[in-house]
């Protein structure tokens, strides 16, 4: 169908690919290709290793006693998981690999703006990652006091691991913004001709934004962590009541940051669903502007919310009310997305594949979570709710129902592009079943928990709450095993799944005009835009219009 | 893993003349990117001045009582000659407008002398203050906060210093190419700004 902006390259331009180029993934390269799948494995198998150290803490909640390890264990266990699915898993998949492997190609680009920068950022997520896992094996164990690391709690635990959380932090962070100062220039300014910002690919607007909060924020965390090693190590009192301190500034700066750190780590995945559901739907998205926009909103909103985390610390009362007000007002471009999203497959001849199943089983558990959401965000039930499993519940769906269900939509998506091989539906539909029936099995019942009152972060709990917490572990189980499935298809189709053609999906965005996987070079002449990205099934009614039909009203089309 | 149009020799001839690598066939983006750098650097500054203001707002005395008087000759002088080299390291950039290598020479070797002279007029201050680092919050505050600012005028003397070697090399600078020059003079303007508004925190205030 579809007809492309650009003639595919002939087949015959590209000859056999060979083995033994897999040595390139292990050296500083500066293709953006390359460098999107290292930051892509990389941080998988950090996933794998932070699902492994969830598995240690659900098997530690299984029954209501510390059994399985000790307490300050336990306490490790919790905050290294958390620390390496933010800022080892979900930020260097969502913005590094599938920005730096995308942007260019959807933007008709060769590379990024700086290609040296993005192989130095990519190269620092690896010694950091090491440095924080090392942590375990010194003697005092590594840092126990919550990835929110507050103080004064940070500083009584013990000082080394909790010295080389905050190292390994800073490392990530600044990788994290030279990232995004590439990513910035590379939208603003690399853009084949032709493509301007309102008929850009939504995933761009998405890493847009993305990489504003990244700037913006990430700076102001490394400020907060540079003052709490000064207080740990060098006996200063910024954040030590003691002295004459105050934690509080401390909370603030820390969620200056990780507020937005939530939509670093969905915008990204708002961006590739927002490419995902109109192709497999074979319809142009639903109110792309909306969607472009409402990302902007999304990033701004989300720079002024953060105290909504600190309803319990004191906060006073009014303050409260703006940044409860602030917060729900959020849902409004999020729930501008969704509606978007849903309108876009109204109608759609949906192809179920396990791209698309990953992309709905987004938007339902995303909608969840963002529900829940809601609910924390209003202090009466924030106060009744702070610090138990109902937080924890909420975060899940909104971080892993969301951003993981989104990145494993993209990588089942783009999996023919990046390697040049089809990857085995069947198994990825057990894995999306898998996935699907173990998320639920453990999270669903944490609301449940959580609103009975049982406290978050804590190894042992009261009797009454264990027959659902076995609940819960099973369901973790499960989702533990959920990956084998994924691992096995994706290694076993990467070295010798059936070849992919350059358009396996008809998509109309520019990655799909090139050969899979693309050329080094990707676009020997700047791409011409023929057009949108989105115009699916309405070739014949754009007519001479020369907007792409997501943009045109509906008296435009029925005119023609 | 990706075949080729373009052989391979060709690829790395040119990424080997162009400054980043893979295939530089765009125009040069590199000033660009350096804002965006300072959009990231102001807001680690601005998050510590914000938690400054803070520990002011919420302690009941600033600076806590028995903390010793701030001697403001000593910085006010240092203050001047900082700001003062913001405009000799600008002279640079119109000397090298005139293809002026020497001229550049000139301007960052006294910019250089400028920024160490303020250097060690903040360590002597150091020195001779009565309050060490953990004192209290106010001599914590002061000095990370002078330290963190003085660890960028370190930086920024290197750039300089970088600079001045490079254009011992004959034509590698000139009025098409200068970017070193304007980013080690962009870089050093930000750092004077930011002492401005440090020094008006710390002392003025
Ligand atoms: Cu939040």
């Amino acid at each position: 169908m579809a007809q492309l902006q650009v003639r595919p390259l002939a087949e015959e331009n590209f000859p056999e690919k060979t083995g033994g180029n897999w040595k390139k993934y292990f050296t500083f390269n500066t293709d953006h290709k390359v460098i999107g799948i290292q930051y892509l494995v990389t941080s998988f198998i950090f996933f794998l290793i932070g699902g492994a150290l969830a598995t240690g803490v659900r098997i530690e909640l299984a029954t209501p006693d510390v059994d399985f390890v000790s307490r300050e264990l336990y306490n490790q266990l919790f905050t290294i998981h958390a620390t390496v699915m933010i800022f080892l898993w979900i930020v260097p998949a969502g913005t590094g690999a599938f920005g730096n492997y995308l942007l260019p190609l959807l933007l008709g680009c060769n590379d990024m703006a700086f290609p040296r920068l993005n192989a130095i950022a990519f190269w620092m997520i690896p010694p950091g990652g090491l440095l924080l896992m090392g942590s375990f094996f010194i003697n005092e164990g590594a840092a126990a006091s919550g990835w929110t690391s507050y103080p004064p709690l940070s500083l009584v635990n013990g000082k080394s691991g909790e010295f080389i959380w905050i190292l390994s932090i800073l490392v990530l962070g600044t990788s994290s913004i030279l990232g995004a100062i590439n990513f910035l220039t590379t939208i603003i300014k690399m853009r084949t001709p032709g493509m301007k910002f309102n008929n850009m690919p939504l995933f761009c607007w998405a890493m847009f934004a993305a990489s504003i909060l990244i700037l913006v924020s990430t700076p102001v965390l490394a400020g907060a962590l540079i003052l709490l090693s000064f207080d740990l190590l060098a006996g200063t009192s910024f954040f030590n009541p003691s002295g004459g301190g105050d934690p509080v500034v401390y909370q603030h700066m820390f969620w200056f940051y990780s507020h937005p750190a939530v939509y670093i780590m969905i915008l990204p995945v708002f961006g590739t669903i927002s490419e995902i559901l109109p192709v497999h739907a074979r319809k142009p998205i639903f109110g792309y502007l909306a969607i472009a926009y409402s990302s902007l909103a999304i990033s701004f909103l989300g720079l002024i919310v953060w105290a909504h985390h600190m309803f319990t610390s004191g906060t006073p009362a009014w303050l409260r009310m703006f940044f409860m007000i602030a917060t729900m007002v959020i849902a409004v471009p999020t729930g501008i997305k969704v509606f978007s999203w849903l309108a876009t497959l109204w109608g759609g001849k949906l192809r179920l594949n396990s791209a698309m199943l990953f992309a709905m089983g987004f938007i339902s558990m995303f909608v969840i979570g963002g529900l829940s959401g809601v609910m924390v965000a209003s202090v009466p039930f924030d106060i009744h709710v702070h610090d138990t499993y109902f937080v924890v519940a909420h975060l899940h769906y909104v971080l892993f129902g969301g951003s993981v269900f989104g990145l494993y939509a993209s990588i089942y998506h783009w999996f023919p592009k990046m390697t040049g091989r089809m990857i085995n539906e069947t198994w990825g539909r057990i894995h999306f079943v898998l996935t699907l029936v173990g998320f639920n099995l453990c999270f669903l019942p944490m609301h449940y928990l959580g609103l009975m009152g049982m406290p978050r972060r804590v190894a042992e709990y009261d009797p009454q709450f264990a027959t659902i917490n076995t609940i819960c572990s099973i369901g973790s189980y499960i989702l533990a095993v959920s990956t084998i499935p994924f691992v096995i298809n994706a290694v076993v189709c990467w070295r010798s799944g059936e070849k992919a053609p350059a358009n396996p999906w008809n998509g109309l965005t520019l990655e799909w005009t090139l050969s899979s996987p693309p050329p080094e070079h990707n676009f020997p002449t700047p791409p011409v835009l023929k057009t949108g990205p989105y115009d699916y099934g309405t070739l014949d009614k754009r007519g001479s219009k020369k907007r792409p039909i997501s943009q045109l009203r509906a008296s435009d089309i029925l005119s023609n | 893993m990706q075949g080729s149009t373009v052989n391979s020799e060709q690829v790395i001839a040119v990424s080997q003349d162009g400054h980043g690598g893979h295939l530089e066939d765009h125009p040069d983006h590199r000033i660009f990117g350096l804002f965006m750098f300072f959009v990231a650097e102001s807001f680690i500054f601005l998050g510590l001045f914000a938690a400054y203001l803070t520990f002011r707002a919420v302690t009941p005395a600033w600076p806590p009582e028995g903390t010793p008087e701030l001697e403001l000759l000593l910085p006010g002088v240092n203050s001047i000659i900082l700001i003062s080299s913001s405009f000799v390291i600008h002279k640079a950039e119109e000397a090298i407008k005139e293809n002026d290598v020497k001229g550049v020479q000139l301007w960052f070797a006294i910019t250089a002398a400028m920024g160490a002279l303020f250097l060690v007029g903040q360590g002597y201050e150091y020195a001779h203050l009565e309050f060490g680092l953990t004192t209290n919050l106010f001599a914590s505050t002061f000095y990370v906060l002078t330290g963190f600012h003085g660890l960028h005028v370190t930086f920024g003397l290197l750039l300089i210093g970088a600079v001045l070697w490079r254009s011992r090399k004959e034509g590698h600078y000139s009025a098409d190419s200068k970017f070193g020059i304007e980013a080690a003079e962009l870089y050093w303007h930000f750092v004077d700004v930011i002492w401005i508004i440090l020094f008006i925190l710390l002392y003025l205030l």
